[in-house]
């Protein structure tokens, strides 16, 4: 078995990877301009949140992925983490993508039903509780219970903790990378101990303050419903589909003549932990599932009875469907996980599964089953008109700019390896 | 005729044993078995073994504890005895997902457990079959089957060579039976 290998090798940023990414970033413009110029803003904008949000989100599992290994000092993964670190450099891009999206939709308005199904003047996005005069009484658009939630969810509030959040992700992520560089430079455990520091002050805010931002970012869009189970709900989902785009450009690197390195028992872990993780997902998933319909509380069950609703209800069991039975019978056995084809597969199915379980969490909330192309009149093809060509181009788009920034942040660093990380000699004879 | 049914190749340092191997494969003197008081990576693709069927028996044994509990549940609380419980429907599914959990890990871990006590005679109160005790301690030991294995004094120099401490030829299997 070969045991040295050239890590000085770069990444190179060309041909079809980079055609193939502006080429989607172009789907995806001219999806959102057709969005617009049709007038369906307030779909289009709902869709630009969705992917906003799974964007960052991927960036964000690419800190989290680094920080849990310097935490519990892994040595299997050493040899992987330039890959993690290449979506943290794109955390601040993906960040500033996310709060404008949110920052347009806040302050752009269309008019619209307001709660009481009064014509009037709302927001394109977080329609629910942004609207002018929601607080005020007296007011037409009054509305008592946002009121009363007002003290934590006013736009102020709500700009300055998302920007708070992602800026600590993006800073504290790009502080893990810049100690990788040097150590790559120094050698030596120093940039080591200080990864770890920095991984554990990481972990303790990112604990703390990623339900929040679900709660924030997807949760307040249906303002009167709350979960405290749905921050973490979310954070499987982040985990989960973080690690699926993790392993699929692992596997197309590999593929495509790098990182050779890596072998089938690093993907067998990447299978694993991503097995064992979409049950996680299942299991958040159904905790808040079966109390919501067990209790059958009318404020709860609002929630569950948007999305059974003719428009949403097939969707929302191939949700469940795709994201819990495709892992459990796909990379259940040791053979499945140690092949990349299927492992490739299952990663890719994932990722379409997790935008599937974004899209039927965002999607009732903002367009609802009243709106645009949600309705042909009849209720039995109907849920057919709630994946469209907007979402189809959407998706692409932030596919192609998700693939352009990373592989470009990739291809900045000088060695696809960190090639002086203290445990990677245990990473290149990993062995399961 | 020689009375010895197995040999045996005592090494005191995983990688001699390795070595060990090594030779004997060269040399076409089919290996029986071989004990080590820690796992060593590696060895069971060298010796050619098969893929354990463990994860199969754990698969089956939790699709039996689900099954039956669903049917149970099924029987009892929407078949036998209705009730109404909270104005639910008598076939709750959802109701009946965690306790279907809860006895699929009960079968899936009791049955894997019995299937492994099984497949090894590993049975509580049963002496362990060993062919040698300080296969448990510190000695890497290779077993070769002595019958058609002959002559024995060229894989007696076989194990020599490669490194082994003690070579023994053992006329009964296994040191300890009842």
């Amino acid at each position: 078995m070969k045991t040295s290998h050239s890590f000085d090798e770069r990444f190179i940023f060309q041909g079809r990877a980079k055609t193939w990414s502006l080429v989607l970033i172009a789907i995806g413009v001219i999806g959102i301009a057709v969005g617009f110029l049709t007038g369906s803003g307030e779909r289009t904008f709902a869709n630009l949140l969705l992917m906003g949000y799974y964007f960052a989100c991927v960036c964000t599992c690419g800190v989290f992925f680094c920080a849990v290994q310097y935490v519990a000092q892994a040595g299997w993964s050493a040899s992987i983490l330039r890959i993690p670190q290449a979506f943290a450099k794109v955390l601040p891009i993906a960040a500033v993508v996310l709060l404008v999206i949110i920052g347009l939709g806040l302050f752009f308005t269309h008019p619209g039903l307001n709660e009481e199904g009064k014509q009037t003047i709302i927001p394109y996005l977080y329609k629910q509780w942004a609207l002018k005069g929601i607080t005020t009484p007296g007011n037409e658009n009054y509305n008592a219970v946002i009121a009363g939630k007002s003290g934590f969810l006013n736009i102020p509030f709500f700009l300055i903790r998302l920007v708070t959040y992602l800026g600590c992700y993006s800073l504290l992520g790009w502080l893990l990378v810049k100690y990788s560089n040097n150590e790559d430079e120094l050698g030596g455990m120093l940039n080591y101990n200080k990864s770890f520091k920095v991984s554990v002050i990481f972990l303790v805010i990112f604990g703390f303050t990623v339900p929040l931002f679900a709660f924030d970012t997807i949760m307040s869009l249906e303002a009167h419903w709350f979960s405290t189970m749905f921050g973490w709900y979310n954070f499987a989902a982040l985990w989960v589909s973080g690690m699926a785009v993790i392993t699929l450009t692992l596997i197309l690197l590999k593929q495509g003549g790098y990182i050779q390195w890596v072998t089938e028992d690093h993907l067998h872990n990447m299978g694993q932990l991503l097995f064992g993780f979409s049950i996680f997902w299942t299991y958040l998933w159904f905790a808040q599932f079966l109390l919501t319909w067990y209790a059958n509380l009318p404020e709860e069950a609002a929630y569950f009875y948007r999305r059974w609703e003719p428009e949403f209800k097939p969707w929302f069991w191939l949700n469940i469907i795709i994201n819990f039975a495709t892992p459990l019978l796909v990379l259940m056995s040791r053979d499945s996980k140690r092949m990349i084809s299927v492992l490739k597969v299952a990663c890719i199915i994932l990722i379409c599964g997790h935008w599937l379980d974004y899209w039927q969490m965002i999607m009732p909330g903002t367009v609802g089953p009243q709106s645009g192309f949600f309705s042909p009149g009849d209720s039995k093809t109907s849920f057919l008109f709630g994946i469209g060509p907007i979402e189809i181009a959407v998706f692409l788009g932030f596919a192609g700019l998700f693939m352009f920034a990373m592989l470009n942040a990739l291809s900045k660093f000088k060695s696809l390896a960190p090639k002086r990380h203290p445990l990677l000699e245990e990473s290149l004879h990993h062995h399961l | 005729m020689s009375s010895t049914k197995y040999i045996l190749g005592l090494f005191d340092d995983p990688d001699e044993m390795m070595h060990g191997i090594d030779e004997l494969q060269k040399n076409s003197i089919p290996i029986y078995d071989v004990y080590t008081p820690m796992p060593i990576h590696g060895i069971e693709k060298k010796l050619g073994i098969k893929d354990s069927r463990l994860g199969w028996a754990a698969f089956m044994f939790g699709c039996l504890g689900g099954t039956t509990i669903f049917s149970m549940a099924t029987y009892m609380l929407a078949l036998d005895w209705p009730m109404n419980i909270g104005g639910k429907p008598a076939f709750a599914v959802p109701d009946f997902i965690p306790i279907t959990f809860e006895w699929t890990v009960l079968f899936t871990a009791f049955g894997m457990t019995a299937t492994f006590f099984y497949a090894t005679h590993l049975f509580p109160g049963r002496t362990p079959r060993v062919m040698d005790l300080r296969a448990t301690d510190d000695r890497f030991v290779i077993a070769i089957d002595a019958k058609g294995n002959i002559p024995h004094d060229d894989i007696t120099n076989v194990l020599k060579q490669a490194g082994a401490v003690e070579v023994k030829h053992n006329d009964r299997k296994y040191v300890s039976y009842e």
